[in-house]
């Protein structure tokens, strides 16, 4: 059976509940994840309390004036601060998006923040996407062609450049996949979202000749079939994007070819 | 220990080429059952609170005895279909093996019995 819950060692415990910010006077309070390799011990969810009058509007300008004011040992990825990198995906307030383009002001009450769901932890809020990213790759996440390469460019109608808006955009956050109850329990054979998603984006690029290859690759009861439509990817992502709706399409492709 | 690249993990023993035709028949039986089981349930609550004779009556006109036929082949199918899927969600190894054997049973003999009893009333 799949582990419904979590084993002894990642049981979370009551953490250190750090001191208020002296002479602050609008003061949020923050309920973090914290888990370390080092320490041997459980997990355990940290309190801390930011000076909202001296920290930016977003999650992750508090995570930072944390980090930087009150406990530098905080870990957590994040790079571009804009959405684009999809480096500081985490779970805030029960919603898998990215810290950085998370408004506080769109939290009521405490600030809860955990590590994305259901992967392995490499510390604090920082998930393993090792398997997430070898996913990725085995969709072959580029054009894939057999004519000889033309002398400019591979070229590609308007109409058939917009099929790909939509698609293009995912920045490989993992916010679907680890929303996904599927891609919770299946994991090691479903694909999961995001990578079906990058998966569409090639089967439907008109540049690429390589379809059939591609299809005959998802067509598995796992690797595909486990989308059972739960939509919690197309809820979910921080970019607006519908994995749901691409797995969809790939369905429909698998149907046309058998009926 | 096992000393697998993160690729060799991800691909696992590859694409089983199937799962298609288990998608399709599930999309197809759905429409079908969307017609058939509210016409039965018609037919079923009609006779329901009639004598023993009315009932036999009613189950053995041969509109009602081949849909009701349609809904135990159809329904059971697909019941044995989607109990797969889930069983294949949450279940793992020899107990998977077992439990979709059970379920394939069950269907079956649930069908087998059906029309039997059926086949007694209407013929």
């Amino acid at each position: 059976m799949v582990q419904f819950s979590l084993p002894k060692n990642s049981k979370l415990r009551t953490g250190k509940t750090w001191p208020k910010p002296e002479g602050a006077k609008n003061v949020r309070k923050f309920q973090i994840y914290r888990w370390s390799p080092d320490d041997g011990e459980n997990p355990r969810v940290d309190t801390y309390f930011v000076d909202m009058d001296d920290c930016g509007p977003m999650v992750l300008d508090a995570l930072l004036y944390i980090k930087n004011k009150v406990d530098a040992t905080l870990t957590f990825r994040r790079s571009c601060r804009e959405g684009i990198c999809g480096s500081c995906a985490m779970n805030i307030d029960g919603i898998n998006t990215l810290a950085c383009i998370y408004g506080l002001d769109e939290i009521k009450g405490d600030v809860r923040v955990y590590p994305l769901p259901h992967m392995p932890v490499v510390k604090d809020l920082i998930p393993d996407l090792t398997h997430f990213y070898a996913q990725h790759a085995s969709i072959m996440p580029w054009l894939e062609t057999k004519t000889n390469t033309p002398a400019k460019e591979w070229r590609q109608s308007i109409e058939d450049r917009k099929k790909l808006d939509g698609l293009y955009e995912c920045v490989m956050c993992a916010s679907c996949s680890t929303s996904c109850p599927s891609y919770w329990w299946n994991s090691d054979k479903y694909l999961g979202p995001a990578a079906l998603l990058h998966a569409y984006r090639w089967i439907i690029d008109s540049r690429d000749e390589a379809t059939g290859q591609r299809l005959d690759e998802l067509e598995d009861p796992f690797k595909l079939y486990r989308c059972h439509t739960i939509m919690n990817c197309a809820k979910t992502c921080p970019k607006g994007l519908n994995p749901a709706k691409a797995i969809a399409e790939i369905k429909k492709m698998m149907v046309d070819r058998v009926v | 220990m096992r000393y697998l690249t993160d690729r060799k993990r991800a691909e696992g023993k590859g694409a089983a080429r199937h799962g298609t035709e288990h998608h399709w028949y599930m999309q197809v039986s759905a429409v079908g059952l969307a017609f058939l089981v509210p016409t039965f349930l018609y037919i079923f609550g009609s006779a329901l609170g009639g004598t023993r004779q009315e009932v036999l009556d009613t189950f053995s006109h041969p509109f009602a005895a081949i849909l009701t036929a349609l809904v135990l082949v159809v329904g059971m199918r697909h019941f044995a279909k989607g109990a797969e899927m889930m069983l294949q969600d949450y279940v793992r190894g020899t107990r998977l093996k077992i439990s979709l054997i059970a379920v394939q049973a069950l269907s079956y003999t649930i069908i087998a019995t059906g029309l039997f009893a059926l086949a007694r009333i209407a013929l």
